[in-house]
């Protein structure tokens, strides 16, 4: 603290006694060991290590003692000294940490209080099921393809082998646009994508077409529980060399499992669609029963088979509208309800709540879809 | 369709072991698909009684009570005459009547059983049609015919109660099976079984003398069959099988006449009419209607005639809508003692147009317009004779007028192994031969490996190769196709657009919004309800021809009107608050004149192609944002907030960075937004949508709490906008120099004018900028704000000295001052 005191004063060295400083050492470790408190103890430093403390004013007069008795005085001062600040810093120690973990338990909450300040947005159902699906197909090595909801007739209809006066025009009612005669109608299926995709892309030994096309499409039925008069396809294309009824069944099967699980198969039952020729109804195995005692069943309500969509071998007919040489290529076109889809996997009651818009039923699905 | 096995039976011999369920399960594989199967609810005793004696007792309460003593044999176990109440008195001793014994039960799982009535034990019940479900008449009990049977004999087989009838969806393409014969000729076929075919018969000589026919239009009536019968006996009763078979097939027995027509329609599938001959002046004529003419037909309607109607004539001029409907004037009747019976081949394009011309479908219509085999209308026409002679006493006059012939049918070549080629299955030539033999065809054989495939005169639908296929394919079974996955598909995955919309999707998603799909249709009191000027560019719509609502007419051109009914739906419903987003198309008319048709023979030229493009309407994709009530929830944490302009624009804003989109942001007024609280958002100069607070008629016109926020975005630009590859960020790791500045501008100046001004003035030490505070009141003064900013400096390469840094400030605060007038605090 201050330069050795040459003007040393004798009377004063007999602070300097051994029993005096430890005496001062025992009362400042002892003053320690007492503080209970991070302040008790800033207390006890200041009076006992601070400026004023005997330790330090004895630690002063080292200086003013004879030189032969200054080694022996200091190094008795220095190791008391030591020894309290030692003590000082380990009840620091301690008593920081006993602090910091009584805080702890002070800042304990109640993790089970609710923390929904934000409110949860979610996806619809519709748009990543179709993505769902799209990525099955994707890995696959298909494309999707998409095109406009409101569409030449020519395209919806003609070029799909529905001439005019084709009775499958009155299956599909239509919403037409305005003027009637403009020939531009709200698509009733996605296959005009098809056609468009046929059409503009072409196909070629090197690039054979492999397409999904997910997407909106429109039909005058009235509005209820299972019919809407917009609703979502889900059709798919193969163009390419070689193509047979059994790489549909090949293609249809892979979807139907990976969409409700391994083992759920496909079966085909003839039918007709003007676009294709052989043209099947594809159903699927019933995922909840398995076939398996379907009489029980809810789901498929007793058939053991759910079904599912169309499905078939693309009519020449339309190869040739759009281009595609029929003698050399052939191909396959399925198509389902992607809301229908929806209802049987999920088992929705009510088709209407797909186009409600009640949050609750959209957040429900999380992100599993 | 519906046939009743007992008929298909009939027509084809099918082993025992051909149980109903192994016919439905076969004939669905073959593409007759089972609809449902119907069978009559009962489960017996009901047996034949004999009425011994009636009492009649009236009551209290005014009725008059039968009590009757009924023989039914040895059917209730005694023999004894059983004692049954009956409400009925169309009867008397010694009629035949249906009695369900105790134990029995009726449809509707009406439990009979020996009751107290009327101070009499009643064991049993005597039957009417209704009770029984085979009718509608309940006025009064069944008679049975006095040779109906013994008493106690089963009546559940009399009655057709114990048939089971198979419901059928028809394909368009599969027209002959709108008939037993078809049918039977598909379980024929599907069992390998021999088949009677119900048009075979032997036929007169034509002599054209049955009636006058002339055919003025041979290609909508190809072929014209007329027959004459005389001496009928009007009040002849339809026996009861036919009776019954059309009941079963789902049509009223009306009279033995109209009955036995539709008796042979069903079977053959061959529509019949029947004229009443004496009502008929002179010859019958086939033309097309000329335009004015009018035709009552048989369902009274008064219907005025396009030329492109086929009708039949006589004198007085059309008497019927050529196979669709009769026309009421030569309606059998009666008294009708001579019928003129028709049948006849119709185009079936022009049979559909009719129908779909007079809204008009009846049992003929459904049939004549999917196509009806050419050769049946003289051998329906005999058929009809011969159970008017059989039934109703009439003579067949002689004669046979037939008009016209069945055309020829041009033969298909195909490739035997084109069945094999495009099912997948290991079909033989030898197996496709023969299975288009079953169908009918005649088959040349060409060469090794072409036949030549004349299909059956009652297939109009098979006309090409592939149509041969399905019927190859569909005898050896579609369940014998393989699965096999296709191995050559090339795809580049999902494109651009396909990704940024999912990313978008998950952006706003994870921002706190709900996606929801509405419908996109609105009309004038959409964009009324939404405040938008009469001559809003809004407004002009695409306009459906034949809206499901009238209230609805067009197609959307915002996306905005689904979404605020949506919220308003959630918020009616009890949701505190919504936040809801939509992706979708609009539509803007293009006004480019119609869509050209073009042939389907060949592929159109591109122009052609463009033509068709540039006729559609202009269909963007949109997105929308509707942000209604509590956004952020009050909790125990605090209070919550409430939606409003800024979280309209903060997703917006969000969606931008999600994108790497920079967007420009400006104060505009556009209905539906509030006109002081309303952003335009453009990129590069171009406008690309609105976002603000709702103008609040609009809050209030769909029930929105007010400070209802939204937005609405052109998505395509937006996605256009979006970058592709992020260049790599440059920064630097120097200690940042901070920096607050506040500066007193005039009110009307915007944050982002005063923002640009400081940017522009601090150079390129300037790191970031970000208003933090803004203060009006008094010590500012009237008409001004004081804009609190942090500035954030920082060099590249070097710890900024404090002169650098407030040198930096102040040229910014200089340059903001040079600007804007801007002062600094």
């Amino acid at each position: 603290m201050s330069g050795p005191n040459t003007d040393y004063d004798p009377v004063e060295v007999t602070t300097l006694k051994p029993e005096e400083v430890e005496a001062a050492r025992d009362a400042a470790l002892a003053a320690i060991a007492a503080a209970t408190t991070l302040d008790e103890l800033k207390t006890v430093r200041t009076e006992h290590a601070g400026d004023r403390s005997p330790l330090a004013l004895a630690n002063r007069e080292i200086g003013a003692l004879p030189p032969q008795a200054r080694k022996e005085a200091g190094q008795r001062v220095g190791q008391a000294r030591g020894a309290v600040n030692q003590a000082l810093a380990a009840r620091q120690g301690e008593l920081e940490a006993e602090h910091e973990a009584r805080i702890l338990v002070e800042e304990a909450v109640d993790v089970t209080l609710p923390t929904d300040e934000l409110p949860l947005g979610g996806r619809h159902p519709l748009t990543t099921g179709a993505e769902l699906i799209a990525d099955i197909f994707v890995a696959m090595g298909w494309e999707v393809a998409e095109g406009p909801v409101i569409e030449a007739e020519w395209l919806n209809f003609d070029a799909l082998n529905l001439g005019p006066d084709h009775p499958a025009r009155t299956m599909q009612d239509t919403f037409w646009t305005e003027p009637a005669d403009n020939h531009v109608v709200l698509r009733t299926h996605t296959s005009p994508v098809q056609a468009r995709t046929m059409l503009t892309r072409g196909v070629s030994e090197g690039a054979p077409i492999y397409v999904v096309c997910p997407g909106r499409v429109f039909r005058t039925d009235e509005y209820d529980a299972t019919h809407s008069p917009m609703f979502h396809q889900v059709e798919g294309l193969a163009i390419d060399e070689g193509i047979s009824m059994a790489h549909l069944k090949g293609t249809l099967d892979h979807f139907a499992s990976q969409m409700f699980g391994e083992g759920i198969t496909t079966r085909f039952r003839p039918s007709y669609f003007p676009f294709t020729e052989p043209s099947a109804e594809v159903d699927l195995i019933c995922f909840v029963c398995r076939g398996v005692d379907p009489e029980s069943c809810r789901t498929c309500r007793g058939e053991g088979w759910i079904e599912w969509g169309g499905c078939g071998i693309v009519n020449p007919r339309v190869l040739q509208a759009c281009g595609v040489d029929s003698e050399r290529y052939s191909g396959f076109a399925f198509g389902m309800g992607i809301d229908r889809t929806l209802m049987f996997r999920h088992g929705l009651e009510d088709l209407r709540t797909l186009f409600e818009g009640d949050v609750r039923f959209t957040t429900a699905f999380g992100s599993e879809l | 369709m519906k046939a009743p096995v007992s008929w298909i039976r009939e027509l084809v011999d099918l082993p025992e072991s051909v149980t109903t369920e192994v016919l439905t399960d076969r004939l669905t594989a073959l593409g007759l698909k089972l609809e449902a199967v119907d069978s009559a609810d009962i489960t017996g005793p009901l047996v034949i009684g004999r009425v011994l004696t009636q009492d009649k007792e009236p009551q209290k309460n005014g009725k008059v009570i039968n009590w009757c003593t009924v023989d039914v044999g040895d059917a209730n176990g005694t023999g004894e005459p059983q004692g049954i109440i009956c409400g009925a008195h169309n009867f008397g001793p010694g009629d035949l009547v249906v009695v369900v014994l105790p134990g029995g039960v009726l449809p509707g799982g009406f439990e009979i059983s020996a009751r107290k009535t009327y101070g009499h034990v009643s064991a049993g019940m005597i039957c009417s049609a209704r009770e029984l479900g085979i009718g509608e008449d309940h006025d009064g009990i069944i008679v049975l015919p006095p040779d109906a049977g013994e008493p106690g004999d089963d009546v559940l087989g009399l009655l057709g109660l114990d048939e089971e009838i198979i419901e059928f969806e028809i394909n368009p393409d599969r027209a002959y099976a709108l008939s037993l014969r078809g049918v039977a000729r598909e379980a024929a076929l599907g069992f390998n079984v021999p088949f009677a075919d119900p048009a075979e018969r032997e036929l007169p000589a034509v002599d054209g003398k049955a009636w006058e026919v002339v055919v003025d239009d041979p290609v909508g009536c190809p072929v014209f069959a007329a027959r004459l019968v005389s001496g009928f006996d009007p009040a002849a009763p339809t026996p009861e099988f036919i009776k019954r078979r059309v009941e079963q097939a789902g049509m009223r027995s009306i009279s033995l006449a109209v009955d036995v027509t539709n008796y042979v329609m069903l079977e053959l599938g061959q529509p019949i009419h029947g004229y009443d001959a004496d009502k008929v002046a002179g010859a019958l004529g086939v033309r097309r209607a000329r335009e004015g003419e009018r035709l009552t037909t048989l369902d009274g309607a008064d219907r005025g005639l396009s030329a492109e109607d086929l009708v039949i004539t006589d004198d007085s001029g059309p008497i019927g809508l050529a196979g669709v409907m009769g026309g009421a004037t030569t309606e059998m009747s009666e008294t009708t003692t001579r019928i003129l019976v028709e049948a006849a081949h119709w185009d079936a394009v022009s049979m559909f147009r009719t129908g779909k011309r007079h809204k008009l479908t009846s049992e003929a219509g459904k049939r004549n317009e999917r196509g009806v085999d050419p050769l049946l209308p003289g051998i329906a026409a005999d058929r009809v004779v011969e159970l008017l002679v059989e039934h109703g006493g009439a003579t067949a006059e002689p004669g046979y007028t037939l008009v016209g012939a069945a055309p020829e049918r041009p033969a298909i070549t195909i490739a035997t192994d084109l069945p094999a080629r495009l099912s997948g299955i290991d079909i033989t030539a030898m197996t496709t031969v023969e299975n288009l033999r079953a169908i009918g065809a005649t088959v040349t054989e060409q060469d090794a490996d072409t036949i030549e495939v004349v299909p059956p005169t009652w297939r109009p639908d098979i006309n090409d190769p592939y149509d041969l296929v399905e019927e190859v394919v569909r005898i050896v079974g579609y369940d014998q196709v393989p699965s096999v996955l296709p191995r050559r598909a090339t795809g580049r995955g999902l494109t651009r657009t396909q990704r940024l919309r999912r990313r978008i999707g998950r952006t706003l998603a994870g921002a706190g919004l709900v996606e929801v799909v509405s419908f996109p249709f609105v009309g004038d009191a959409t964009f009324d309800k939404l405040g938008l000027p009469a001559d809003d560019p809004l407004r002009s719509t695409v306009g459906l021809a034949n809206p499901l609502s009238s209230e609805e007419p067009a197609y959307t051109t915002t996306l905005l009107p689904g979404l605020l009914e949506a919220s308003s739906r959630n918020i009616g419903r009890g949701a505190p608050g919504v936040a809801l987003f939509e992706t979708g198309t609009v539509a803007f008319p293009a006004d480019n004149g119609p869509a050209p048709i073009y042939g389907v023979h060949t592929r159109p030229s591109e122009a052609e192609l463009e033509k068709l493009v540039e006729a559609l309407p202009v269909q963007p994709q949109h997105l929308a944002v509707v942000l209604a009530g509590e956004r952020r929830r009050a909790g125990w944490w605090g209070a919550g907030a409430d939606a409003g302009w800024t979280d309209a624009l903060a997703v917006v804003r969000r969606l931008a960075a999600d994108l790497g989109v920079t967007l420009e942001v400006a104060s505009t007024a556009r209905m539906p937004w509030h006109p002081g609280r309303c952003a335009l958002i453009s990129i590069d100069g171009v406008e690309v949508g609105h976002a603000g607070e709702l103008h609040p008629s609009v809050c209030a016109s769909y029930g929105l709490p007010a400070r209802s926020a939204a937005v609405e975005l052109d998505l395509d630009a937006m996605m256009a906008a979006a970058t592709d590859v992020t260049p790599g960020p440059q920064f630097s790791t120097m200690p940042v120099a901070k920096e607050d500045v506040a500066l007193v501008v005039d009110a009307a100046v915007s944050v982002a004018a005063v923002e640009a001004a400081l940017r522009e003035g601090a150079g390129d030490l300037l790191e970031s900028i970000r208003l933090f505070d803004v203060y009006t009141g008094a010590q500012i003064g009237e008409g001004r704000k004081s804009l609190a900013f942090a500035l954030r400096f920082r060099a590249p390469d070097r710890t900024l000295t404090e002169a650098e840094t407030s040198a930096a400030r102040d040229a910014a605060v200089a340059r903001a001052a040079e600007l804007i007038g801007a002062v600094q605090r």
